[in-house]
């Protein structure tokens, strides 16, 4: 039963995408324009802008044969203001992987003393309580002023905004461990490392991986807006430079690839949970 | 006249009241005295603080007043001295049932390499009947197995003293027979002093030597003391031929109901 469920599930999704591909197909059909201008002037601007239509909105077909030029070619390089989207997507996965990993080095061990001090996370707290609505886009300015380098203020901002999630579930996950296994190493007069180190990170584990989650999601997510700030490189800068040049089949392929991106992130860490979860 | 094992003198607790200030104890004035290889088992109704009262002796909970005296030293703190069986089984769930027991022989025995370790904890779980479990996940094990892991936990630091929580309570009564039958043939191989909370009146006749009964509380008490003066041979089989098993179940049955019935006559 599972196995047909499945099938049928796949067949809806590809139903699902043929409607919306037809529907944009159908959305983007350019109409012919009806404004008569002098044949000369219309052979040099081109046929759309003289028959008074405007640029129209790139259909399915377009946008797959720029996705097809981009599979085909993703690394070259070809000076500053035209690289393949794979190097660009490649700029902007090694932002996020060092703002992600060096907020990862500051918030679990950070989160693992708070969640085991209750002093320290009522301290902490109000400090966390604050920092953490800021839009992480906001310390941008303060990051070029201070560091003066765009590529590391923008993996200064994916820090500041993975930072928050991976602290909060670390200190909750340490505090939370249950005081039955607490107490099991209390009485065999475990040390307080092996502890640390053989009861609470287990036990607090799938509540870390939960937080590198959503850190790791909000971090796709603010990249694209930083680098079109900061400019460059990286897949925000090419959204924004195809912007300008009104190539809105580029920026579509340019969506497509971020949601794949980070939909891979997720799974990543997905895979990573199931590894250190447990059943009690 | 010597010393016993253990010595338990006026033990209270109570906790902070609503206004600031201490609340009515949840029991006072509780002393007893344990004999090196005695088997104690306490019964009293929920909330007279039995389970308080071996947290104190386990030492992960702090006596409001009072002294406990094991072996001529003051319990003062969790030790290796003091095995536990805890209640819910407490077993570390991302540990096999084998890395369960290790996990307390590494640090009673921190010299002993990996494999006499693994060889100290598979023995012990071989003696509690789970040779072919070593290697199972907590969540991979009947509700029988993990109490069972438990004990052999507890067993395999060799304490000087097990305490047990209402081990059974959560088990069904086959299991909970079989069970009892192994922990009564270990704990007679063994000669292991043994503090045993229980709500089951006839696990403690089977298993005890001493029965304290606690009255309820607030101002809980060790109400009486019953010697079981049964062959210490009994089994669950034979337990029920004996003489004087009735009387002794008839007198603690009296108790637990006369206690009951008192405290509701009784406006709170």
């Amino acid at each position: 039963m599972p196995v047909a469920q499945r099938w049928r599930s796949a067949i809806l999704s590809l139903i699902i995408l043929a409607v919306l591909l037809g529907a944009w197909q159908a959305a983007t059909r350019s109409e012919e324009g009806t404004a008569v201008v002098d044949p000369a002037y219309a052979a040099l601007v081109g046929k759309a802008a003289a028959s008074g239509g405007k640029t129209p909105f790139p259909g399915p077909g377009e946008v797959g044969a720029e996705l097809w030029r981009h599979l085909e070619d993703p690394f070259y390089d070809r000076g500053p203001n035209d690289k393949g989207l794979g190097l660009q997507l490649a700029y902007s996965i090694s932002r996020v992987l060092a703002g992600f990993l060096c907020a990862a080095l500051v918030a679990i061990p950070l989160g693992f003393m708070i969640g085991m001090s209750p002093t320290l996370y009522q301290a902490f707290d109000p400090f966390i309580q604050v920092l953490k609505p800021i839009s992480p886009l906001a310390w941008m300015p303060l990051a070029l002023y201070t560091i003066k380098d765009a590529n590391s203020s923008a993996m200064f901002v994916i820090f500041i905004c993975s930072v928050w999630p991976m602290l909060i579930n670390t200190a909750f996950g340490v505090g939370a461990v249950r005081q039955d296994w607490l107490n099991v190493a209390r009485t065999l007069e475990v040390p307080r490392l092996r502890t640390a180190r053989q009861v609470i990170l287990p036990a607090a584990a799938p509540t870390i991986m939960t937080g590198m989650r959503i850190s790791v999601g909000i971090a796709w997510l603010v990249i694209v807006a930083a680098e079109m700030l900061i400019g460059g490189t990286g897949i925000g800068y090419f959204v924004w430079n195809e912007w300008n040049n009104l190539s809105i089949a580029n920026i579509i392929c340019a969506i497509l690839f971020i949601g794949l991106i980070g939909m891979a992130l997720d799974l990543l860490l997905a895979r990573a949970a199931r590894l250190v979860s447990y059943r009690e | 006249m010597s010393r016993p094992f253990l010595e338990v003198h006026g033990l209270a607790k109570h906790y902070a009241g609503r206004d600031g200030g201490p609340s009515a104890p949840v029991f006072e004035n509780v002393g007893f005295g344990i004999e090196r290889g005695e088997f104690i088992c306490v019964i009293g109704h929920s909330g007279c603080g039995k389970t308080t009262i071996l947290n104190i002796l386990a030492g992960i909970d702090t006596p409001s007043a009072g002294t406990i005296i094991m072996d001529g030293r003051e319990v003062d703190g969790p030790s290796l001295e003091r095995g536990v069986v805890f209640q819910a089984h407490a077993l570390l769930p991302w540990m096999t049932a084998l890395q369960n027991v290790e996990f307390g022989v590494r640090s009673r025995w921190p010299a002993y390499g990996p494999r006499k370790v693994r060889e100290h904890s598979a023995r012990y779980l071989e003696m509690v009947g789970l040779a072919h479990a070593l290697d199972r996940k907590p969540a991979e094990l009947s509700g029988g197995m993990k109490q069972r892991v438990g004990i052999a936990r507890a067993f395999a630091i060799q304490p000087k003293m097990l305490l047990l929580d209402e081990p059974f309570g959560a088990l069904d009564a086959l299991t909970r027979g079989t069970i009892q039958d192994e922990l009564l043939a270990i704990v007679r191989k063994t000669a292991q002093t043994v503090f045993m909370i229980t709500h089951d009146v006839d696990e403690a006749i089977l298993l005890a030597d001493r029965i304290l009964l606690m009255s309820t509380g607030p101002h809980a008490r060790i109400a009486e003391t019953v010697a079981v003066d049964l062959p210490r041979s009994r089994t669950r089989a034979s337990l029920h031929h004996e003489a004087r098993y009735y009387d002794i179940r008839n007198h603690l049955v009296d108790f637990l109901v006369d206690k009951a019935a008192k405290k509701e006559a009784a406006p709170s």
